[in-house]
């Protein structure tokens, strides 16, 4: 039993390990960068705290889609969506701070309404000018479009491959819509050249800074929440759904109701995410949207190791290094080296290498402990990273499975 | 016929997939308090008779009623569940990523709501039914096992234990000693007989020395209706009974 609690506190280190690291680097971070002089050997360059806040925000949008695909068994190819309505939802906002200073000088309008020839502002355009309002709707609209989404989705049983179809297909839709002019959404330019937040010009070391420590807290509080999320009992009905969806109907649950939890928390936390980005990269437009996005959300994820926590952050963020390593130097490959990976996670790293590094540290830990004479009052106790290795190397993998 | 006393009714059932009449007018009473034993050759209907009475299939046509109020074809599994019927697989199914203890903790009796589980702590009122679970299936010793490490006997337990748990009315239990060796079946055995004292149960089992000892009435189906039913003695006595099992 007290081997049981210290491992477990083992587990649980990790996480807080993790949300220790994302904390100190929000603070040390924009300290390097603002407070060094650039010639000192500790200066973090402007270019690397924009690098790294980005891959920021693809983390916490790995982190969500883990939610749902990781520890619900949810492939869902469409969360690209949520994190490009989170950014257009912080783009309006932006848009809106540039008051007069367009090219065209209208106070309300954006620039590309009045090149339209738009007389007045649309009404779902009000209220971007508060930036508490823009907050909202960061959260209210992904959280929104997939609770509705998922609604009809999972209430009328679709799973598996079709499930990932349609959630496909919805980014797709998105995507077309947004294309268009009359949308209201700036077409295929998207919205851009932004100026303020919060009064802060965007392209000011300072506020770039102030974006990167807010994606790093961001990311630590997603950390916080999935983890809070995942040791309650609601998070082992989660896993329960994920291993065996009927097993959990016939003792009495709703498991279209547990689905559509997570969906809808997994798509608040990619709201965010892209809400954090588009300050960061300075323009949000429908590529956002693309089906291709949201599958390389997948592949971060699988690269680092579903159904863990720290698992798609690190994914995330040694895919997207060495993408911006790989299109430095080899641009027209990168397509072809992410599918390879792809692969190669699929056949030779199934849990990811967070899973890869559990097994090897439970391997060498059993080898030390059999080199070792048997000591007293420690039973072949499994740790939680070990049972988490056992339980995919014995079935329970996180795809559903049908019972009987 | 009164539904009045019965726990389980089923009356003129029939249910069709594709055109093939899987339950063909099926009727079945189980008294309150009742365990009956059902048999029948493979492809009799007997897990599809379950399918209806836990709301997973829905009849073409007949009455199924729980309790002799409750018209079970207006309700879906989890409501059936709620209600207070419990059902154990053909295949065993436990979550095999969770330990034994928390598959029993996840299908104890209790709110199933989302926002509740969300914020659940384990009360000692949990605790100790857990533990008298884990007494009743004897898996105290494996408590903190992952269901996908247990063998299959136990893993056909962890399931009846999680039937258990739900605390149901009635209990269907669908081939409870398949893949067991004998000592194991005659604990089985002994575990149902001890639920039947406080519970209505139906099991379906092809090994017919598991229904000699649970010395039960029995209802042999075929091809979706009954075809005898009484004690096994008189059953498999019965002509038709011997013709389905030998082939004609
Ligand atoms: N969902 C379904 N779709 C089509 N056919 C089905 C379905 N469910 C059951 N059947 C058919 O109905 C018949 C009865 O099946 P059932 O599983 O109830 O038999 P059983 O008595 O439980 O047999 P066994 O002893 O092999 O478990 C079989 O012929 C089966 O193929
Ligand atoms: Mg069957």
């Amino acid at each position: 039993m007290i081997t049981r609690r210290f491992f477990a506190n083992g587990a649980d280190r990790r996480i807080f390990i993790t949300i220790g690291l994302l904390l100190g680097v929000a603070v040390l971070v924009p300290i390097l960068n603002i407070a060094l002089p650039p010639d000192s050997a500790f200066h973090v360059p402007s270019y690397m705290v924009a690098l790294v806040g980005k891959y920021l925000c693809f983390a916490l949008l790995a982190l969500a889609l883990d939610l749902v695909w990781g520890y619900c068994g949810i492939l869902s190819l469409g969360h690209g969506a949520f994190f490009a309505l989170g950014g257009y939802a912080m783009g309006m906002y932006l848009m809106r701070q540039i008051g007069d200073r367009g090219v065209y000088g209208n106070p309300i309008l954006p620039d590309f309404m009045v090149f339209l020839n738009w007389k007045e502002l649309p009404w779902f355009w009000y209220g971007f000018d508060q930036f508490w309002f823009a907050v909202i709707m960061v959260m209210l609209v992904p959280g929104l479009l997939a609770f509705i989404f998922g609604w009809f989705a999972f209430r009328s049983r679709v799973t598996g491959v079709y499930l990932s179809i349609i959630t496909q297909a919805m980014t797709y839709a998105l995507l077309l819509a947004f294309f268009r002019n009359d949308m209201g959404f700036g077409g295929n330019n998207g919205l851009t050249d932004f100026k303020d937040i919060l009064g802060f010009n965007v392209q000011a070391n300072t506020t770039r800074s102030a974006i990167f420590a807010a994606s790093a807290v961001a990311l630590a509080l997603g950390v916080f929440i999935t983890w809070a999320i995942i040791n309650s009992k609601y998070g082992k009905l989660l896993i329960a759904v994920r291993d065996a969806e009927s097993r959990t109907r016939f003792i009495g649950w709703r498991p279209e109701n547990v689905k559509l939890f997570a969906f809808t928390v997994s798509a608040v936390m990619a709201g965010i995410a892209g809400a954090l980005y588009v300050p960061q990269v300075g323009i949000i437009n429908p590529g956002e949207f693309a089906p291709a996005n949201s599958i390389e959300v997948v592949i971060w994820t699988a690269v680092g190791g579903r159904g863990t926590i720290v698992g798609p952050i690190v994914g995330a963020l040694l895919v997207n290094a060495g993408k911006s390593w790989f299109t430095g130097v080899l641009p027209e490959y990168w397509l072809f080296a992410l599918g390879g990976l792809f692969i190669a996670t699929t056949l030779f790293l199934p849990r990811g290498v967070i899973g890869m590094w559990d097994h090897w540290m439970a391997t060498y830990r059993e080898r030390k402990a059999a080199a070792l004479p048997p000591s007293a009052g420690t039973p072949a106790a499994t740790t939680p990273q070990q049972r988490e290795w056992q339980a995919s190397a014995t079935g329970g993998a996180p795809e559903p499975q049908p019972a009987e | 016929m009164s539904k009045s006393g019965t726990i389980l009714y089923l009356d003129g059932v029939s249910v069709s997939f594709d055109g093939f009449r899987a339950i063909n007018n099926l009727s079945l009473v189980l008294d309150r308090g009742e365990m009956r034993a059902i048999i029948g050759p493979n492809g009799a209907g007997k897990t599809t008779m379950m399918d209806i009475v836990t709301g997973k299939t829905k009849p073409d046509s007949g009455e199924v009623y729980f309790n002799g109020e409750i018209d079970l074809t207006r309700h879906d599994e989890a409501d059936i569940a709620m209600m207070g019927i419990g059902r154990k697989f053909q295949k065993p199914t436990v979550f095999e990523s969770h330990t034994v203890e928390d598959n029993l903790m996840l299908s104890l009796k209790g709110p199933r709501s989302i926002f509740p589980a969300l914020f659940h702590r384990k009360t000692a009122d949990e605790v100790r039914r857990i533990d008298d679970i884990l007494g009743i299936i004897r898996l105290g010793d494996k408590r903190h096992m992952l269901g996908a490490n247990l063998s299959h006997g136990q893993k056909q337990w962890l399931e009846i234990g999680m039937l258990l748990a739900q605390d149901p009315k009635l209990l269907l239990v669908d081939e409870p000693v398949a893949g067991m060796t004998d000592a194991e079946t005659e604990e089985t055995a002994r575990l149902l007989k001890d639920i039947a004292k406080t519970h209505s149960v139906i099991v379906v089992e092809h090994d017919m020395h598991f229904v000699r000892e649970l010395g039960v009435k029995v209802t042999c189906l075929h091809e979706g209706s009954v075809l005898s039913e009484g004690t096994l003695d008189f059953v498999s006595a019965d002509d038709r009974v011997v013709e389905v099992y030998l082939g004609r």
